[in-house]
């Protein structure tokens, strides 16, 4: 019977079967300071080992200070979460890259640019968005403390099968470098809603997927648990082959490894899906998001929508849409692009990777940020970092005015001391509108890079098409 | 873990969708390194103002609902983040039963780790709930939610009734297949670093 891709990685995984759930084998366990104390707490008063030390990877990321690394961290209780997961990975024999580290970074761009993330293979991380990692055809899902304990412990995690839910998305963009990833994977949210992929993984096809680079793949594949999907997924074709090539951790046989990848690590023609949807890339436009989850959102043209049109019917949405505007500060009717802004945020595991710098770069280029607007730039990892200033970039948001700082979450959820002030507006590169998500009260636009660089430069919201490209 | 017994209470009822984890404890809270305690912190945001007193127009500060062990809210509980502190807090205040017409994945799978009994009804079934005002009573033997008048029947993947009833520890049971698990990995492809 024709397979599907993941139908193909689960089966591969498959340890055992008991009472219905299925106990799948881990490859990758990637762990961070803030959802795993509890769970090493767990291993030690069960007397318990880590089963495979030598397969979990741990770095800082979530509330790790973006300013500069020589000085003492000031918030006490961060400062503890960090010491806390030195202290366990000591213990437990686990290698940690930590806040000094030169491979530090936001544990979803560390894994692939270290070659954790291989084709074909399970990783799991006590972080939704770990779905990023299936931009190489890895089943990657986020999990809760208790099942970090659990791989810890047996390298295995007790799972009811997922379904299927296959995305196509067909034709040509206008313009790839203003319709970037980050708009298709908002206008998927859009249109399936936050709870559309429930239970299931969606895997990305067609040929505008095929053209994406690996990069652009993983913004797709990252947003995926906001559309309620618990992993993304994208066949892995030559490209990815490439992108991994020689990376640190990749196996010694690689070359072998990728023959047996480009060979299997497809879904089968006539495979089935439980569920199918088809999108037009010519139809979509720079999306931005208006209201408190990311499937409020709309197109750069359009304006603020009535909640009765935004909800078509469903009473509680249209609850939901006037909550969203009244903590927006919006009125409906106001363009889009009139709306203004007092940050900007280019950053987390959604768009901090190089060719997100370099595309929002290059609408920055020779401008300055708006006097009413503070901007900052927070690269992935320090290897984004390192790579961003060889190219010369961090002069050009620094002579921009944007704040370059050192790598992590940031701003992405406020852990740390970059959050937003009540009331005030931002636009962001990152993947969650939620009421006070970069800070109590603050009000938060996603959109892609380039996008939140040309808001940058104007002070409020603009159509990124009809500025003038360096 | 504690093996869940019928719970007897009136709902608390939230009414609103996609209740995020972000609102059920915000990140500031994330930074502790125990289980407890984050009762106290739970909707945060929305339970306190600006000057941490309690908002008289928020569900939970509503006398009433003072001591209620059942949440009643509305679809896509608990998406966002998979922050299991989001099943602490809910627990620590005293809630082990919630029911709405769908959940988050990863939410709904850590109220099981943790002895909360997450409850999927029809949309029209909950919509009645937010109607009444009196004790309900949730048996998860009987797979039955028994109001005044009559009783509602739910359903619940036959594994998660089986362990939360009897407080069964995953882990255990996973390690007693230790023999496949080193089968598994003689095989894989993917073994070493
Ligand atoms: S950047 Fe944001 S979404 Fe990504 S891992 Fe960090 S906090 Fe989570």
């Amino acid at each position: 019977m024709p397979k599907t891709l993941f139908e193909k990685i689960w089966d591969s995984h498959l340890v055992n079967k008991q009472d219905e759930r299925s106990l799948l084998y881990i490859d990758r366990h990637l762990i961070h300071e803030v959802t795993s104390p509890q769970a090493f707490d767990g291993l030690r008063t069960n007397e318990r080992k880590v089963r495979r030390p030598d397969l979990t990877i741990a770095t800082m990321d979530h509330n790790v200070p973006t300013t500069n690394r020589s000085l003492p961290i000031v918030d006490e209780m961060s400062a503890t979460q960090m010491q806390v997961l030195e202290k366990n990975c000591k213990d437990f024999g686990i290698q940690l890259f930590d806040l000094h580290s030169p491979n530090q970074g936001i544990v979803h761009v560390i894994g692939p640019e270290l070659g954790l993330t291989l084709p074909g293979s399970t990783i799991v991380c006590g972080d939704s968005h770990t779905s990023t990692h299936g931009a190489f055809g890895a089943l990657a899902f986020g999990i809760g403390t208790s099942d970090v304990e659990h791989v810890l412990a047996t390298q295995c995690l007790w799972m009811d099968k997922l379904k299927t839910f296959e995305i196509r998305v067909e034709g040509k963009r206008k313009n790839p470098h203003t319709i970037t990833a980050k708009d298709i994977i908002l206008y998927i949210i859009r249109k399936i809603g936050t709870g559309g992929g429930v239970g299931s993984v969606i895997e990305y096809r067609g040929e505008t997927i095929t053209e994406l680079t690996i990069e652009q793949r993983m913004t797709i594949c990252n947003m995926s648990i906001e559309g309620g999907a618990r992993a993304g997924l994208v066949a892995p074709d030559e490209k990815t082959f490439q992108y991994l090539q020689g990376r640190r951790f990749v196996p010694n046989n690689y070359d072998q490894c990728v023959d047996d990848w480009r060979e299997n690590l497809k879904s089968d023609p006539g495979a089935s899906f439980d569920k199918t949807i088809t999108i037009k890339a010519e139809e979509i436009a720079p999306q931005v998001s208006w209201g408190t989850n990311p499937a409020m959102t709309t197109d750069v043209t359009d304006i603020v929508p009535f909640p009765s049109d935004y909800a078509r019917g469903n009473p509680d949405e249209e609850k939901a849409a006037e909550r969203s505007l009244e903590y927006m500060a919006l009125k409906s009717g106001t363009p889009i692009t009139g709306i203004t802004l007092d940050r900007v945020f280019i950053g987390s595991c959604t768009n901090s990777r190089l060719e997100d710098l370099i595309e929002a770069s290059r609408v920055v280029k020779g401008k300055k940020v708006s006097s009413k607007v503070r901007a900052l730039v927070v690269p992935g990892s320090q290897l984004v970092k390192r790579q961003a200033e060889k190219l010369g970039l961090d002069v050009i948001f620094k002579d921009a005015n944007f704040e370059w700082r050192e790598s992590g979450c940031s701003m992405c959820l406020g852990m740390n001391p970059d959050i937003l002030a009540p009331g005030e507006r931002c636009a962001s590169t990152s993947n969650r509108n939620f009421e006070g998500r970069q800070g109590f009260g603050g009000r938060t636009h996603l959109m892609s890079p380039v996008m939140a660089a040309a808001a940058a430069i104007a002070g409020h919201i603009v159509d990124v098409r009809e500025v003038d490209l360096n | 873990m504690e093996p869940f017994k019928p719970v007897k209470s009136i709902p608390t009822p939230l009414d609103k969708v996609n209740v995020d984890t972000d609102q059920i404890v915000p990140k500031q809270f994330l930074k502790l390194v125990q289980k407890t305690g984050f009762g106290k912190h739970l909707f945060f945001d929305w339970r306190y103002d600006k000057n941490e007193k309690p908002r008289s127009d928020f569900i939970l500060n509503n006398p009433q609902y003072r001591g209620s062990k059942i949440l009643l809210t509305r679809e896509n509980f608990g998406c966002g983040s998979s922050r299991e502190h989001a099943a602490w807090a809910l627990l620590d205040y005293g809630f082990r039963v919630i029911i709405s017409s769908s959940f988050a994945d990863i939410f709904y799978n850590n109220c099981f780790k943790n002895g909360i009994l997450p409850i999927k009804l029809e949309r029209k079934d909950v919509d009645e709930f937010f109607q009444t005002d009196s004790e309900i009573e949730v048996n998860l033997e009987e797979q039955t939610i028994k109001t005044k008048s009559h009783t509602i029947h739910f359903d619940i993947e036959n594994h998660r009734k089986k362990s939360l009833l009897n407080g069964y520890d995953d882990i255990s049971l996973a390690l007693q297949h230790e023999k496949k698990i080193l089968e598994h990995e003689r095989n894989s492809k993917y073994s070493s670093l």
